[in-house]
């Protein structure tokens, strides 16, 4: 089996058997690969960059050419079981309305998020005074798309005022070791990212 | 027609002006006993079809391609073509380790009604005159087309099409297919296409249609009748017509200002510039094996096709036949620097098929050898083709790759 980054494999867990998928910023399609072979899953896949689409479809996954901020309000309520988002919703221009679009087209959304609240994240700010630049997140402030960064807490409190019931919670560390099964104050420092199982105030 | 019919084929059509004895491939008469209704309420019987198969049907008939052409195309995908001696048209994608691979398919392509390198068209003797049809031959739309093909492969015993492929006109058949057909597709891949076609694309069919009309030979249509042949108006039609297949870019690239075998302009009107003298080619060439009226059908059909229209306004109606989403698998693919079929049209196609939750994979093709690049060598646009194809195929339950050898 393809071997998967590690919040991929948290995302592929809590995705049920046999279940309609849809992976907003695919990618070159690891996931969806992952989830089709392994969960037999019916997955379709939205990519932003060219060169991302024609390898999944060369591989002979079905995705688009797309911007999720344009594209998914196309989709009909309740198409997929389950709408996942891999560490893009921080590159998004409208990360609310996104999350807000995945909970009304999917039965489930499933977002895994890079958490600003990292102890490393928070000490490089505070001792050096620049925009921390980690092992993850590698970009310079003036490159890097990642343009809504959050905390894990931030994330959380968003959910609740969306009204957005978060079903399951993994909290993973740099090693990828999953830290926590809930939100709290120490998952907030201690954990490198959160992945979240969401259903949506309508599902 | 020089192929005797086969035992059940009444002649209801006679032989035909250009179909040469030689002219190689196989034909078929169809809706014989039950005539067909053309979308215009005509109805019309006995016609014949044209078409070339390559490979070979597996045993539950489950691995057939059929291959849609576009407007000025035939059904010689993969041979040399016995007027113009050039290779098949589409021969980038299709043949044995292709992307549509012949060792593996069963590949179908066949001459479109209306056309003219074999199928009933507007050269072909109308029985009821003894005369050429000329004018009188009924207007066909791309829904006609569609149901003629779908006699055909009726008649070559497939239930169900494991896929349909096509650029340009060769896409609105596609199209047709998965919405008047769903249960008859796996698998459609519409190329540098629309759901409709634009008033732009419209307007220069028009311009075509009139330089062939302007043409005094053309003689109201009658021109075999009268012995006369309206080339000048058809090489101008093809001229126009070429130029829209390229993109600014492309031309630029292959011809600039160049002059044609010449050092310095003429002063006059002869074809100073290579890019003039190229389009008196294309245009000079075309006529050989085109016929003029025929090419006012076919333009024709394109133009009335809208595939929403047809769905009550909404194209999104079209792919959810009984209330319910398509069963076919789509793949789509524009090119960048399309101007005729553009990425937005595709887009179009996209956003209705995910308005139905429909299995849908698109990607536009960076390139700038403009509408024609779906006929040329686009290896990205091959690997998608293929990518998709073996994807299906394994959810189709297609063997392997190759059958042992």
């Amino acid at each position: 089996m393809v071997d998967i980054r590690d919040d991929l494999k948290l995302i592929a867990e809590m995705v049920e058997p046999n279940s309609r998928v849809l992976d907003v910023g695919c990618g070159d399609g690891a996931l969806l690969d992952y989830l089709s072979h392994a969960k037999n899953v019916d997955g379709r896949g939205i990519e932003l960059s060219m060169d991302g689409v024609r390898q999944c479809v060369a591989h002979g996954l079905s995705v688009i050419q797309g911007d999720a901020e344009t594209d998914l309000k196309d989709y009909p309520a309740g198409a997929f079981d389950y709408v996942i988002l891999g560490q893009t919703l921080q590159a998004m221009r409208q990360p609310r309305d996104v999350l807000q679009m995945m909970c009304r087209i999917g039965r489930r959304a499933i977002v895994s998020v890079p958490n600003f609240g990292y102890w490393r994240v928070r000490l490089q700010l505070m001792l050096t005074g620049r925009m921390p630049v980690t092992e993850k997140l590698g970009y310079q402030w003036w490159e890097t798309p990642n343009i809504h960064f959050c905390t894990l807490r931030d994330f959380v409190v968003l959910t609740e005022e969306m009204g957005i019931t978060i079903e399951q919670t993994r909290i993973i560390d740099r090693a990828g070791r999953v830290t926590s099964h809930a939100h709290s104050g120490l998952a907030n420092l201690l954990g490198e990212q959160g992945v979240f199982l969401l259903r949506g105030n309508g599902g | 027609m020089s192929a005797p019919p086969t035992a059940q084929q009444p002649s209801l059509v006679t032989p035909t002006v250009a179909d040469s004895p030689e002219m190689p491939g196989k034909r078929v008469r169809l809706a014989v006993d039950r005539p067909m209704r053309l979308d215009s309420g005509v109805e019309i019987g006995g016609f014949q079809i044209a078409y070339q198969t390559y490979g070979t049907l597996n045993a539950d008939k489950s691995n057939a391609i059929l291959i849609c052409h576009a407007l000025t195309g035939d059904h010689f995908v993969v041979e040399k073509h016995p007027v113009t001696g050039k290779p098949g048209w589409w021969e980038m994608l299709v043949g044995p380790g292709k992307p549509v691979d012949t060792d593996r398919y069963f590949v179908i392509c066949s001459n479109v009604l209306g056309g003219c390198l074999g199928s009933t068209g507007p050269k072909d003797i109308d029985p009821a005159t003894g005369q050429p049809y000329g004018l009188s031959f009924p207007v066909v739309t791309i829904g006609d087309m569609v149901r003629a093909q779908k006699l055909l492969v009726e008649h070559l015993g497939i239930e169900k099409l494991f896929c349909v492929v096509g650029g340009s006109m060769g896409g609105m058949q596609v199209l047709q297919w998965a919405v008047a057909y769903p249960e008859s597709v796996f698998a459609a891949v519409p190329i540098a296409t629309a759901a409709r076609h634009s008033a732009q694309n419209i307007a220069f069919h028009e311009v075509g249609r009139q330089a062939i009309m302007a043409d005094p030979n053309w003689r109201g249509g009658n021109y075999l009748l009268e012995g006369t042949k309206p080339e000048a108006g058809l090489a101008v039609a093809r001229m126009a017509a070429h130029i829209t297949y390229l993109s600014e870019t492309a031309l630029h690239r292959k011809f600039g200002r160049n002059l044609q075998d010449r050092k310095a302009i003429t002063y006059g009107f002869d074809a100073d510039f290579q890019v003039e003298s190229y389009l008196r080619y294309q245009g000079a060439a075309f006529v050989e094996r085109f016929d003029a009226n025929s090419y006012l059908y076919i333009t024709r059909a394109m133009d009335y096709f809208d595939l929403a229209a047809d769905a009550g306004g909404t194209l999104a109606n079209a792919f959810r036949p009984g209330g319910k989403t398509t069963p076919v698998r789509f793949c789509l693919a524009s090119f960048s620097s399309d101007w005729l079929f553009p990425t937005s049209e595709s887009r179009a196609i996209v956003h209705a098929l995910n308005a139905v939750a429909a299995n849908v994979s698109f990607v536009e093709i960076e390139t700038d050898k403009g509408h024609d690049a779906f006929l040329l060598d686009e290896p990205e646009f091959h690997q998608v083709i293929h990518g998709f194809l073996e994807g299906c195929a394994e959810h189709r339950g297609l063997s392997a790759r190759r059958r042992a050898r």
